[in-house]
């Protein structure tokens, strides 16, 4: 095939609004963008002027998908800015509702988005037909890590109970002792998943790619919570304050979409793969065992496995949250005031999101109110990459003779399988299209 | 004939969309009662003939707009879904500032490139059925209302404040530990769940009534000697758009 023109209005199943668009001309792409068509929000606007402890309830709504990572994000950020030392106890439960929301979104993700293409089917919901049990499970899962985020923060989609300073509720003995059981009983549930998940057939399309990632400063952790920012081709730490060394964010004139760089890449990913590149040798052992079952090892460039790595962070986000609620029961919670803030500044502050790597920075004047507001989105950091993987699998595609529906499959799959979160993404951006 | 469903979004978080999901333990007996014929976040077909539309997001955009007039026109029954859709929800704060200075802020010399309009929620724009406030939606609402249109049962939302709902939870008012919580004039139905966690209600289910925004103003200043100005900005969060203000 020489010609061909692909034009997909809305790519499906992904959060938010997105369009494909590929023409090639006698075997050579003329055009080929990615372009996001979601409303701008001004998020970063509107912030300002806002008392600091709204902050964290407005960034949530950013996104119904990862509100857990937004509030967390902003959380770390007011209290890098307010010079406010959260307590162990925060810091645990704050981890606790983190793993539960890595759990929900990998889960809804994998089994009810990217699946389906998988299985040759449009949605997850013909599939309670014809793989009931399958469906079951990741419904059960889903409902699981929903409980957990529910257990701590009041609800997953805008928690409420996650504050600067602190959090206004802490679960009871009772919920964590049930939720560890229940934690314990879907360990059989995610080794169904694995299996069906093992026999799909994942494209093939492998190009040297730049991951970058938080990385835990010392204490062992496989970082999602916080630590400083790594990547495979610079793994010399930045500390998040120091963010914009490593992130360069620039005006593209073709799309007027804001796309990331990196001092060594022209683009790079983040996200689950992304922190499995980084972060192997603190990955629970059991997720270590569950990847080797899926083949999966560090370094892979092969931007489909991005599904595979959050199913293996699915079971070390599980093994993790029942080792940390053993610790938590163990030290025995009580109620914390909201710690206050000790100066008035800027601080920044960092969380890996389900998507990957999500930095909040904030300025807070003498009276505590939003001065300015700078939020650096995960899907905005892959949307460069997502163009050049892209541009890579094109001609592989026209190659292998496919036909142009069954490409069109093939390049939303490749969009899909970064996970766009197109609702984070245009919190300040939005694509003007011819 | 099962009831042929759609889910859209406009301007917002996609969060009451997802909320329909979050129903695991409904999902596939609801699956066998209705339909869903078009839902671009989580299927591929794309259907017109729908009974029931669900929207969730605020009208923030001259394409919002275009596409409200379309699935109002596509969808017999039009449910608004959600504090963005219902009442414009978080995205109306921006409508505070001017806009040359807010698109400015973020934007810079490409200000122009990026339409947007004051943000409104879509009873601003086509006529809606039934709304379904709450950021995020309720999800326990949503089931009622559900069962409601299987059955073809009236939906009616609750008519009082979240103090009701809150008193029966058996928490300690807020006030009494100096917070100002928006629960006094703000519809229930949520179960009072943030001040359950310890939280003040923020206001987005709504103003419940004119009556209960009069009576909470009398009772503020004269009990409890709260600002007037403070509510405002409180009540300003989701529910910019309302155009209320405190008697």
């Amino acid at each position: 095939m020489k010609n061909v023109t692909i034009d997909v209005k809305h790519v499906t199943r992904v959060e938010g609004h997105g369009n494909i668009s590929v023409r090639v001309e006698d075997g050579e792409i003329t055009k080929l963008h990615l372009a996001i068509v979601e409303s701008p929000r001004f998020f970063e606007s509107f912030l300002r002027g806002r008392h600091y402890s709204e902050a964290p309830h407005i960034t949530c709504r950013i996104c119904g998908i990862c509100s857990v990572a937004h509030t967390t994000a902003t959380v770390n950020a007011m209290e890098a800015a307010l010079e406010i030392e959260p307590s162990e106890q925060s810091v645990k439960l704050r981890k606790l509702i983190v793993f539960g929301e890595e759990m929900q979104s990998h889960i809804l993700h994998v089994l009810f988005l990217a699946v389906p293409d998988f299985l040759g089917v449009g949605s997850v919901f013909p599939l309670a037909k014809t793989h009931p049990d399958v469906v079951r499970i990741a419904l059960r899962l889903k409902r699981l890590s929903n409980d957990i985020c529910g257990m701590v923060g009041g609800r997953h989609i805008h928690p409420i109970a996650c504050h600067v300073g602190g959090l206004t509720h802490i679960p009871r003995d009772e919920e964590l002792i049930d939720l560890k059981r229940r934690c314990e009983a879907a360990r059989s549930d995610l080794e169904v998943v694995a299996e069906t998940y093992a026999r799909f057939n994942i494209p093939d399309l492998t190009r040297d790619t730049e991951y970058v990632c938080l990385k835990a400063t010392g204490n062992g952790e496989y970082a999602f919570y916080n630590g400083n920012i790594v990547s495979t081709k610079d793994p010399k730490p930045t500390k998040v304050a120091d963010y914009r060394k490593r992130i360069i964010e620039e005006v593209v004139q073709h799309s007027t979409a804001k796309h990331a760089r990196s001092q060594r890449s022209p683009s790079y990913a983040v996200g689950a793969l992304a922190r499995f590149n980084n972060n192997y040798d603190e990955l629970h052992p059991t997720a270590k065992k569950a990847a080797e079952n899926l083949g999966l090892r560090p370094v892979n460039c092969n931007p489909f496995h991005n599904n595979t790595a959050q199913l293996v962070e699915v079971v070390h986000c599980l093994e993790s949250a029942i080792e940390l609620i053993d610790e938590i029961l163990t030290r025995g919670l009580k109620v914390e005031p909201l710690r206050q803030p000790t100066k008035y500044g800027q601080g920044a502050g960092a969380v890996e999101a389900p998507r990957g790597i999500l930095i909040h920075d904030f300025g807070v004047d003498s009276k505590g109110y939003i001065e300015g507001a700078n939020l650096i989105i995960p899907t905005n950091q892959n949307l460069a990459n997502i163009e050049a993987d892209m541009r890579a699998y094109v001609p592989q595609l026209l190659e292998s003779g496919l036909s142009k529906q069954e490409m069109t499959l093939q390049l939303e799959m490749l969009v899909r399988a970064y996970d766009p979160c197109i609702s984070c993404s245009t919190h300040f951006l939005d694509v003007k299209w011819e | 004939m099962k009831p042929k469903i759609a889910i859209f979004s406009l301007t917002g978080c996609e969060g009451c969309s997802l909320a329909i999901l979050e129903l695991e333990d409904q999902l596939l007996d609801i699956l066998e009662a209705v339909d869903i014929v078009n839902f671009r976040e989580g299927m591929t077909e794309r259907s017109w003939d729908i009974d029931i539309g669900f929207v969730d997001g605020a009208v923030s955009t001259p394409e919002d707009e275009k596409e409200v007039n379309e699935f109002r026109e596509h969808s017999r029954t039009l449910v608004a879904i959600g504090a963005c859709a219902c009442i414009g929800g978080i995205n109306t704060l921006k409508n505070h500032q001017p806009s040359s200075e807010y698109r400015t802020y973020v934007y810079g010399d490409n200000a122009e490139w990026f339409p947007t309009i004051d943000a409104r929620p879509i009873s601003a724009v086509v006529k809606v059925d039934y709304e379904l406030p709450g950021c995020p939606m309720v999800k326990e609402e949503l089931l009622r209302f559900v069962k409601c249109m299987l059955t073809t049962r009236p939906f009616r939302p609750p008519n009082h404040a979240v103090c009701v709902e809150c008193k029966k939870q058996g928490n300690l008012c807020l006030y009494e530990k100096g917070i100002i919580c928006l629960g006094p004039v703000t519809r229930a139905g949520c179960g009072a769940i943030c001040p359950s966690f310890g939280s003040k209600c923020e206001g987005c289910r709504g103003i419940v009534s004119d009556e209960a925004l009069a009576a909470a103003a009398v009772n503020l200043r004269e009990q409890y000697d709260v600002p007037l100005d403070r509510v405002l900005a409180d009540m300003r969060l989701y529910g910019a758009y309302q155009g209320k203000t405190l008697p």
